[in-house]
């Protein structure tokens, strides 16, 4: 920055705040990183309004578009769009090809893991990973003993946490491993997007995403049952009510498959079948996007009306693929996530190439100890949960919370972990009509099916209060596209 | 296409139908009662319930602001237009993924509308103009429907719906109209002339009916039009041959074998509706023929619901 008349750059950043956490924009010293200088520049020589008025133009899009999500707690449940910060968050080449090989190498370990601990368990008979952690973990499936799932793929969309450090590494934060969704925020930010800064995004060359409908359906139809080559294949909703409803139905349209809910199916003889106007037809391939636990009450929850009674048997029997496979939350279970290097390095001999976040358990005696008398300064977070639930902020915290998640822990330590807070990278948003920095961390979209498939970039989700290190859309955060340059 | 897809397009459309059918006989109702002469409030609000099949919760009371009110906003009374547009729109939402944006924009503004307290107010100052808009919100919806959605098998769901119900509605209505009006003695004081208006207004079918009988209102060639005209698209024969239309493309695209009860139900009302003169009606039992045309719409739905949606594993597994 020059001293003397303050330049156009000058009073878009304002009083842009630099500390000791990553800016994705800014060097330590202030100075622009080059990938984000023409960014900067365009948006400095932009009319002042200008910003603000391609903002509302592209919440009105989203709006009218219907791009919404459901909020709990009112009486009907309502609908509100998804907050969306309008600067992209760029991601240079070479660091792209890292994640990308670093989730390749993640994914491939965590199903190969899957499928040991659901088979020989070797991994457990080899003592590499405690054989009560995998069995007290509630979301391993008993059921899934000794099954084979099509092409041993266990988990074939998957969608990571990625956080940058203040060393400008990439570190997982977490799997998702079960239902991740988001996704359809990724493709519709970047139509928007787009249409919001078309020159901005030409000069760029920024790498394609809008294939992921396509290579999801590929991923699917890979995955169907053996002897049948033209797979019917359906998405299954919770329904309506279900707070990611948009995306089902987004997806479901841009692959052309039908949006099936449980009340559709039947199954016969060990065949999925769905009630059509034309009578019944065979279901092959299910991208399910219902909890294990509500996929078939004759099998999981019996209170369960979400889901198919039949469809585990079904499953088991090959005729039907479902996917992700039943008990795959075993391998995000955030005390299992502790041993990801370790799981990495014995099926694959290779180091994590994206490392992982320092984690306490709390079963041992000594790190409970050193994480109760340390409670201010670490985040503390149950294991099963997701969606920014059942987690304690220690810098954040009360007294009482703290106390509350003390006893909570002396109460079932296999139920918690620890981090310690990270003070995770910072991306430039519009704030009012100036550029300020907020909490970022990045979701890739994985697809396994012949092979790893990520589409570049994924969603970036930005903590949107000041200071926040929550990034949850039910907690109040937003997104931003991601641009993955060439 | 899913069987629940089906049930809800049709449903979301039948629903439009009953609200749009509501919203005229409520407005013609209320604007026959400023005449005082000829009938009474109370003897025209019973006739309007009659029409509507006697919904719980409105019978005449004497306040006829309060019973409008509920009429249109009380969406817990299954009768009122609230009501109808409300399951209309929840009915659209489960199937999002079906419908173009355009007809989910459209309903989706005609819902807010329905729940604004600008509405409200409007109705206050002026319900016709309220009703109006109402319509209009309808009418645009219909009209995106046939503009922006694949002429399908939903597309095709979603006619049955509408013509169904009006085919149904519109039988009630002549049954009511017929006890109260055609028996009577040709009467010149206006009145008469008043209520046969209103009639047709109730299937937006004056000025239609003008250019095919002139202004000379008879109840016979009335119920000749609202009946049997074949080109007029609030006639039940009309609404009929579009129930047959409808069904028979939806047997032609699909790969079944097409349900013979159901093919012989519908060709009976069509021929039933073909194949009679008005004289023939006249003479006959005409409450009789009118309550028939019901019971065999009712048949008709019943079919389409036992063949496309509600059908038993074992039978179509057997097929």
């Amino acid at each position: 920055m020059s001293a003397g008349h303050p330049t156009e750059l000058e009073t878009l950043f304002g009083d842009y705040p630099l500390d000791h956490a990553y800016d994705e924009m800014r060097e330590a010293g202030g100075e622009l990183r080059p990938h984000y200088r023409a960014l900067a520049e365009a948006l400095a020589k932009l009319p002042p309004d200008e910003l603000q008025r391609r903002k509302q133009s592209a919440d009105l899009s989203f709006l009218t578009q219907g791009i919404t999500f459901t909020v709990y707690g009112r009486d009907e449940g309502t609908e509100r769009i998804f907050p969306y910060d309008l600067l992209p968050r760029l991601i240079t080449g070479e660091e792209w090809e890292r994640i990308e090989r670093g989730l390749t190498q993640r994914i491939a370990a965590l199903n190969l893991f899957l499928r040991d601990i659901y088979s020989d368990a070797k991994i457990l008979n080899d003592r590499v990973v405690p054989r009560e952690l995998i069995y007290s973990c509630k979301h391993y499936r008993r059921q899934m003993r000794g099954l084979q799932v099509p092409r041993n793929v266990y988990i074939s969309v998957v969608g990571s946490d990625l956080l940058r450090l203040n060393t400008g590494e990439f570190v997982v934060l977490e799997d998702n491993l079960r239902v991740p969704s988001g996704v359809s925020y990724m493709l519709t930010n970047r139509r928007v997007m787009k249409r919001t800064f078309p020159q901005l995004f030409h000069s760029y060359g920024v790498r394609p995403i809008e294939h992921y409908p396509q290579l999801l359906l590929a991923t699917l139809r890979s995955l169907a049952p053996e002897g049948r080559p033209e797979p019917n294949i359906v998405l299954l909703t919770p329904g309506v009510f279900n707070s990611a409803y948009f995306e089902h139905t987004y997806l479901a349209r841009q692959m052309g498959v039908d949006l099936v809910e449980g009340r559709d199916l039947v199954t016969h003889d060990n065949v999925v079948y769905m009630r059509t106007t034309d009578g019944l037809k065979r279901v092959d391939v299910i991208y399910r996007r219902v909890d294990d636990d509500f996929s078939d009450p004759l099998i999981f929850r019996s209170d369960s009306a979400l889901g198919c009674a039949g469809l585990f048997n079904a499953y088991r029997a090959g005729n039907v693929t479902v996917t992700n496979a039943f008990g795959t939350g075993l391998a995000d279970d955030k005390a299992v996530y502790a041993y990801v290097p370790k799981i990495i390095r014995y099926y694959l001999g290779e180091d994590a190439i994206l490392p992982n976040v320092e984690t306490y358990l709390l079963t041992g005696e000594k790190e409970r100890q050193h994480v109760l008398a340390n409670l201010d300064k670490l985040v503390v977070k149950a294991v099963g949960e997701s969606g920014g639930y059942g987690m304690l902020i220690g810098p954040q915290s009360t007294a009482r919370q703290r106390e509350e998640f003390a006893r909570q822990i002396e109460a079932n330590p296999r139920n918690y972990i620890a981090q310690p807070t990270l003070d995770f990278s910072r991306a430039p948003c519009l704030i009012g009509n100036q550029l300020e920095p907020r909490h970022v961390d990045l979701r890739p979209y994985i697809l396994f099916g012949d092979k790893v498939n990520i589409v570049p970039g994924g969603l970036t989700r930005v903590a949107l209060e000041k200071g926040s290190l929550v990034v949850n859309s039910s907690q109040g955060g937003g997104s931003k596209d991601t641009w993955v340059l060439e | 296409m899913l069987s629940r897809v089906a049930d809800s397009l049709y449903w979301m459309s039948r629903y439009l139908e009953r609200a749009e059918n509501t919203v005229r006989q409520l407005d013609v109702t209320m604007s026959l009662m400023l005449d005082t002469g000829g009938a009474s409030d109370e003897m025209r609000w019973n006739r309007l319930m009659t029409a509507l099949g006697k919904p719980p919760g409105l019978e005449w009371n004497g306040d006829l602001d309060a019973l409008a009110r509920s009429m249109i906003f009380d969406s817990l009374n299954r009768a009122s237009i609230t009501y109808c547009v409300n399951a209309a729109r929840d009915n659209a939402r489960q199937v999002r993924e079906e419908i173009s944006t355009e007809q989910w924009q459209r309903l989706n503004r005609l819902y807010h509308q329905m729940h604004s307290p600008h509405v409200q107010t409007q109705f206050r100052s002026n319900i016709n103009d309220a009703l109006a808009s109402v319509l209009d919100g309808i009418h645009l919806f219909k009209g995106v429907s046939d503009t922006t959605m694949i002429h399908g098998q939903g597309w095709q769901f979603i006619r049955l719906g509408r013509y169904l119900e009006r085919a149904y509605s519109t039988a009630t209505l002549l049954e009511v109209y017929h006890l109260d009006l055609f028996h009577r003695e040709q009467d010149h004081s206006g009145y008469q002339y008043l209520e046969l208006v209103g009639l047709l207004r109730c299937c937006t079918s004056f000025e239609a009916y003008c250019q095919v009988y002139t202004a000379d209102l008879s109840p016979d060639r009335i119920l000749e039009f609202l009946l049997l005209n074949r080109d007029f698209p609030h006639a039940i024969r009309y609404s009929v041959d579009r129930v047959r239309d409808s069904i028979e493309s939806i047997q032609r695209t699909g790969g079944r074998r097409p349900p013979e009860e159901l093919t012989a139900g519908i060709g009976r009302l069509h021929a039933m509706l073909g194949y009679t003169t008005i004289g023939e009606i006249v003479a006959g039992n005409t409450a009789e023929f009118l309550h028939n045309i019901r019971e065999q719409s009712m048949l008709i739905h019943e079919l389409i619901y036992r063949y496309y949606v509600h059908y038993s594993i074992q039978s179509a597994l057997t097929i």
